[in-house]
């Protein structure tokens, strides 16, 4: 494996986990709690959408296999898409939705910040524009969990029963690609090693705000990097891509 | 959609740095802070300014369609209020 091939899997991990997340966020358009919050979750999934397309694009150009963006997000199956666990667990209740995107957002924002200052200009270029984004995304996800956990009795327990769900997942978000450990050696990626403490002790503040606990020794999922995932990822490709699927030449 | 939306806060935007807030609509809001992010969300989506306020619109005291007679009216016969009987020098330029 050359540093191309290397960065051609790494540029999927990061397109697959916008592009998962926002299809999954996705769902909620026409029924959000309320239309301000319907119209600000929806913002937020086409900045997750617009950064995917940038990174496939890019990925397709570096492949040089003809492959277009589109080629790339609906004409791959499951065991080829390389997005970390935790972005495609069910959306639940909002209180749910937003803790899942709280603890993605706090990785993205340390991720991406690192991303700035890639050996890859096009990369580099790419997550000095999202960066900007992902503090926003992250501003509004960790003001609803601390919302949450501070509220009423309901909202603080649906808070709660989403930590219990999704907790297990997030420890995939820093497992390493194949190949990965050459970018990061030739100054293409950050250490994920490095950025794991980073975000251990900001969520440990938002739970803390929240009065959340946090399991000890929790039992950890993994496998996205090799392209395994958990049994809610098939169902969301499913209906992302059964239109080009069935109509491949269709155009908007 | 719920039955409560939460209270209504009036949304002002500044197009640039100096320039005056401008009142552009209002939002539903249970606090100060989702106040601003929804009106940053349903308010300047399209490069509409820099800057934002928000205000609950309980704090805002407005005079009433009733009282124009009484406001406004009275200003409408006092055209010496109006600066329009000066000469502007050249150097002045623009007022």
């Amino acid at each position: 494996m050359n540093l191309n091939q290397n960065l051609f899997n790494y540029l999927l991990r990061l397109s697959d986990s916008g592009l998962v997340l926002a299809q999954r966020i996705s769902a909620w358009t026409g029924h959000g709690p309320f239309l301000e919050e319907d119209l600000a979750l929806t913002n937020i999934a086409l900045d997750q959408f617009g950064r995917s397309r940038s990174l496939l694009e890019y990925a397709g150009k570096l492949e040089g296999k003809n492959r277009s963006e589109d080629d790339l997000a609906y004409f791959r199956n499951e065991r080829e898409y390389f997005n970390p666990l935790i972005c495609e667990q069910p959306n639940g209740d909002y209180a749910q939705t937003m803790l899942r995107q709280a603890f993605v957002d706090c990785f993205e924002f340390l991720l991406y910040s690192e991303l700035c200052h890639s050996r890859d200009e096009t990369l580099a270029g790419i997550a000095a524009k999202s960066v900007k984004e992902i503090a926003y995304h992250k501003r509004h996800s960790f003001s609803w969990v601390k919302r949450f956990g501070n509220g009423t009795d309901e909202s603080h327990n649906r808070l709660k029963q989403a930590m219990d769900k999704l907790w297990e997942f997030t420890g995939d978000m820093f497992e390493q690609m194949n190949g990965e450990a050459d970018l990061v050696k030739a100054g293409y990626a950050p250490d994920l090693n490095v950025l794991k403490p980073k975000w251990e002790k900001e969520i440990a503040e938002l739970l803390q705000e929240s009065r959340i606990e946090i399991p000890q020794n929790a039992f950890m999922q993994s496998g996205s990097t090799l392209a395994r995932h958990s049994e809610n990822l098939g169902p969301l490709l499913a209906e992302m891509q059964i239109l080009p699927r069935m109509y491949p030449e269709a155009k908007w | 959609m719920s039955d409560s939306q939460g209270p209504l806060w009036e949304v002002f935007v500044q197009k640039k740095s100096g320039q005056p807030f401008v009142h552009c609509g209002n939002v539903h809001a249970f606090d100060k802070e989702m106040a601003l992010q929804n009106a940053r969300d349903v308010y300047t989506r399209r490069n509409e300014g820099m800057c934002l306020w928000v205000v609950p619109s309980e704090a805002i005291v407005a005079s009433s369609p009733e009282d124009a007679g009484a406001f406004f009216e009275p200003a409408n016969d006092k055209i010496f209020r109006h600066p329009t009987f000066y000469q502007i020098p050249d150097g002045i330029g623009h007022m």
